[in-house]
């Protein structure tokens, strides 16, 4: 049966030029949105398309964006995934059973096919598996109104979500009128037939059936056609840029910005959309607006002006508003960083983040929102010279001094002044402990270094340092947006390395390691890091070292830092280790591993005040606390730094000690 | 009409140590900086550049590596660097410091007006802050020092009025221009650079008047033009003092020692 044959020519315009139209209008907007966003800067280059392609097809058909995020306590992706999942049936359903079968009216032979018949089976069950995803989606957001979609009851998504409930209905009515009408397909479920049967008795007269199925049928294809109009100009587009953007993915190493080219001042930080590299323009209409980056933001939670979310927005807001007068190579008419108006980060946005990570490791789309924010920290810093005033010390000191307190160089060594130490030596010394700033000047931190320096002895390692030649890694500066700095530390640190023939660096800090390995790596620095925490669990695998599971510690809870475990994915070796040295696992804490929660120290806001809102290292505490812990496992000074802050201002310091992981195995070798 | 900052290259004092057997400073290998206080006097030639429209000079004696300080300055917005620099101008003390300067900005002079010299309070080296007067008094300029605020540039009047800061109180003062000014480190907070005037700068010459150019008498200059005689340089005996506690590792400790050492030493009373 065909109501596009059945209206002879007349049938075919209609069908051809609603198509056309629908068509026109998706592509003329793409073609738009294109052009905007290819008004971005080149990127890094990325190779294998093959490969991501079929990896990004993957993550579509399994949904893996949804995987990411269903939690006990959030199950909104459920409701996706039988949405989506029906839309994929649904897309291939139009082009062979609709656009083939009805547009080139081969619908009376194709509807005789197997496959055909199997396919509207499947259909059968996947229209209402749609009908209950989107109406439960629609008591979620309208009636339950879970905190993550706050402020997100807007006309726009109810548009949506009614197009999405009401399309698997017109093909429902579509197929039982076809099959009232006497021309069943080979293959039938269970709805179809029963509401064909009701049909059936409704009306006798096989003429008002054929032209019930007529009306079912162009209204289901008309619909089909508005949401492809929809798809270019709604949120529904990240159907497509959504893939789009995991196919596109910026590759390895995790973690990083992108480099600077320091004879393009365009590439200095961005202050203009178009000044954003076109992937990250990409990103922003990609959003789907699920608000799990708000969720999960430590700023955002602790009441900053930061919210992720409306970071994507405000970029694709402004490259809308601003792309067509750029294009005509005006000036942009609305500011990217400035004031509280949509489309303009303000600039304490802008310094609240803390680069944990969080939102990028749980946005379902693969948005970058941390190395967005970095950019624009890029422009203030190195373009205007603007930026919190007490950076101004941090920036000086570590230029001038290459650490962050100024402190003089000649005292790096300090650290380890009662203790034996050899200098790092290629061929006499396999490995270099890089200390740290941390490690080597701060006073509690220091006991850190001692500890995997007492480690690295038990088990026979061949280790040296380089003393006062030791300069900063950098890590700061870089997330704070001072990349000119940066540039230079990581120059003259990966050429003392190459000069001292250094192959093998272990860390104490993960913000080292994270910059020794991956930063670097963007220099072409290929040595092997390891952080303190993977090397004892190797050393304890290799039998080289022996805990006696040390006792007086009482309940050990366990605090996973960004750049080890989101950044590096460095979840188990301390878990081991920790296993190992106390003879049980440890307890952890409520948002852990993958959704662990910033210490406040991350993105350079170790130097940095915090006055608005709760303090990160407060927040952090307190669920600490909740667990009644005698002892909290850090695996960094930073997070050492925050967790004993945080304790003394809550007044816990009686009842919890901070142990860094090096300390409680040194506290365990036997 | 010009604005000149004079700023020195010092070793950087922290990191600074004293030989312990000859008593003398260890400058090996330890990093040169702008004198602290000359930050803040580039930083105020800056400022009046900005809001007077003066073009912003900067001027220092001292060896050839003095260019990298002078390159910073460039690259916070001065518009011109000059480094006097020569072997008989080493080992000069004040008087022939300021004489080397004073002849500087008066060739500076002779090519645009100058408003001002912006000095700073003193060096951390030598410490004697002498020689911003010295330039005053040689160049027949207004000599306004510890200033830390500059109220008014009356370009019409040719008049500076600045605030000084004295102990538990502060003076204003006006005076005709031309003026040396001698700033504290209160009067600003120093610029940081951007980055395209960082890279800008790498590429501007900085002017390198030796003595063939300044055709100075060399009895004036240098060791010979500096009565000046330094006998010994040596850290103090510690006469008193001791340390008390383990502080690094036990401060609590420590401290509570402290407390009561100072109250049996009748310093604290309870
Ligand atoms: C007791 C004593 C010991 C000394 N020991 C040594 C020594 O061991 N080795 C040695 O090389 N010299 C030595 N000198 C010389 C002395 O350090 C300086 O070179 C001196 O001439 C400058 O004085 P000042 O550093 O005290 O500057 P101040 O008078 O404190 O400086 C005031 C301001 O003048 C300006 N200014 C000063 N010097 C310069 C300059 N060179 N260029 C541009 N602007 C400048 C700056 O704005 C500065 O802030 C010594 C001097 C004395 C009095
Ligand atoms: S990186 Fe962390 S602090 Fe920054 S925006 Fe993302 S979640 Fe928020
Ligand atoms: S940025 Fe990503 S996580 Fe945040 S709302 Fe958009 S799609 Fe969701």
């Amino acid at each position: 049966m065909n109501p596009v044959s059945d209206l002879g020519a007349v049938g075919y315009i209609l069908f051809w030029g609603l198509t056309a139209l629908a068509a026109g209008v998706f592509l003329f907007r793409g073609y738009q949105l294109f052009r905007l966003i290819s008004l971005g800067r080149r990127s890094e280059k990325f190779g294998h398309l093959v490969k991501r392609a079929f990896t990004a097809l993957g993550h579509v058909i399994i949904q893996k964006c949804q995987f990411k995020n269903i939690t006990r306590k959030d199950r909104g992706g459920v409701s996706h995934l039988f949405i989506a999942w029906g839309f994929l049936f649904f897309v291939t359903y139009y082009f062979f059973f609709i656009i083939i079968a009805s547009g080139f009216g081969i619908s009376d032979v194709m509807e005789k096919t197997k496959i055909y018949g199997y396919y509207t089976w499947v259909m059968d069950f996947v229209a209402p598996f749609i009908v209950i995803g989107t109406l439960w989606a629609i008591i979620r957001r309208y009636i339950v109104k879970p905190a993550r979609l706050k402020g997100q009851q807007t006309a726009e998504a109810l548009i949506i979500l009614i197009t999405v409930l009401i399309h698997p209905i017109t093909h429902v009515g579509k197929i039982a009128t076809q099959i009232a009408a006497g021309h069943p397909p080979a293959g039938l479920g269970i709805l179809t037939p029963a509401l064909s049967t009701a049909v059936s008795h409704l009306y006798t007269n096989a003429a008002t059936i054929a032209k019930w199925h007529s009306f079912w049928f162009w209204s289901h294809w008309v619909f089909v056609l508005v949401v492809l109009g929809m798809i270019a100009y709604t949120r529904y587009l990240h159907i497509i840029a959504g893939a789009l953007n995991d196919l596109l993915r910026r590759t390895p190493p995790k973690g990083t910005p992108e480099r600077i080219d320091l004879n393009d001042p365009s590439s200095f930080g961005v202050d203009r959309v178009d000044n954003f590299a076109w992937k990250q323009l990409l990103d922003s209409v990609s959003c789907v607006v699920c608000g799990y980056c708000q969720e999960i933001c430590p700023a955002a939670i602790t009441g900053k002006k930061l919210n992720p979310r409306l970071v994507i927005r405000d970029i694709k807001t402004n490259m809308l508003k601003n792309g067509p007068f750029i294009t005509k190579k005006q000036a942009p008419v609305l500011p990217l960083i400035g004031n509280d108006q949509e489309g303009s980060v303000p600039e304490e946005a802008i310094w609240a983040c803390t680069t944990c990570g969080g939102c990028m490791e749980v946005c379902p789309v693969y948005i970058e929102h941390a190395w967005e924010i970095i950019d624009m920290r890029r422009h203030l810093v190195q373009m205007q010279a603007k930026f919190p005033d007490e950076l101004l010390n941090l920036f000086e000191n570590t230029e001038q001094r290459s650490n962050p307190w100024g402190i003089a160089p000649a005292d790096r060594a300090k650290w380890a002044s009662g203790i034996e130490t050899k200098p790092f030596e290629a061929g006499k010394t396999e490995y270099l402990f890089y200390v740290g700033c941390a490690g080597a000047f701060d006073a509690r931190n220091r006991h850190i270094s001692l500890a995997i320096a007492r480690i690295l002895d038990a088990a026979g390692i061949s280790w040296g340092i380089l003393g006062k030649d030791e300069l900063c890694c950098g890590d700061s500066l870089r997330r704070l947006g001072n990349e000119y700095v940066f540039d230079r530390i990581a120059k003259d640190n990966i050429k003392m390395f190459q000069d001292r023939g250094v192959k093998k660096i272990i860390t104490e800090c993960p913000h080292c390691f994270h910059t020794l390995k991956n930063d670097y790596h963007q220099y072409g620095a290929d040595w092997e890091v390891i952080h303190h925490a993977e090397f004892i669990r190797g050393l304890i695998k290799e039998k080289r070292l022996k805990l006696n599971g040390n006792g007086d510690l009482g309940k050990v809870l366990i605090h996973d830092s960004c750049y080890l475990g989101r950044h590096n994915g460095i979840y188990e070796a301390p878990r081991e280790v920790l296993a190992q040295a106390i003879n049980h696992a440890p307890t952890e804490m409520k948002r852990s591993l993958n959704r662990s929660f910033c210490c406040g120290a991350g993105g350079g806001h170790m130097w940095m005040e915090e006055n608005v809102g709760k303090r990160i290292n407060h927040e952090r505490v307190e669920e600490a606390l909740k667990e009644d812990p005698r002892t909290i496992c850090v695996c960094c000074p930073y997070c050492m730094t925050m967790f004993e802050d945080g304790i003394k201002d809550l007044k816990a310091g009686e009842k919890v000690q901070v142990l860094d992981l090096a300390e409680i195995v040194a506290q365990a070798l036997q | 009409m010009l604005v000149i900052a004079c700023v020195k290259q010092v070793p950087d004092t922290t990191q600074v140590k004293i030989d312990p057997d000859t008593g003398t400073l260890i400058r090996e290998g330890v990093p040169f900086i702008a004198n602290p206080y000359d930050t803040n006097a580039l930083e105020e030639s800056l400022r009046l550049k900005d809001k007077y429209g003066f073009r912003a000079v900067v001027i220092s004696m001292g060896p050839p590596n003095t260019v990298v300080t002078l390159r910073k300055a460039l690259a916070l917005g001065t518009d011109r660097a000059v480094l006097l620099s020569d072997r008989v101008y080493g080992g000069a003390d004040t008087l022939a410091t300021s004489f080397v300067l004073a002849e500087a900005i008066k060739r500076l002079a002779q090519e645009e007006e100058v408003a001002m010299v912006i000095c700073g309070k003193q060096t951390i080296d030598g410490d004697t802050a002498q020689v911003g007067p010295g330039i005053a008094t040689r160049l027949n300029y207004s000599q306004l020092t510890l200033v830390d605020q500059i109220l008014n540039v009356d370009l019409k009047a040719k008049k500076v009025k600045v605030r000084r800061k004295l102990e538990g109180r502060h003076e204003i003062v006006e005076a005709p221009l031309p003026a040396m000014i001698a700033v504290v480190r209160e009067i600003n907070r120093p610029r940081y650079p951007t980055v395209p005037m960082r890279l800008k700068s790498e590429i501007t010459d900085v002017s390198i008047w030796d003595n063939k150019f300044m055709n100075l008498p060399e009895e004036l200059v240098g060791l010979k033009g500096s009565p000046t005689l330094v006998r010994k340089i040596f850290s103090p005996q510690r006469a008193k003092g001791e340390i008390l506690g383990d502080g690094a590792n036990m401060p609590k400790e420590a401290a509570h020692l402290l407390i009561d050492t100072l109250i049996q030493k009748d310093i604290l009373a309870v």
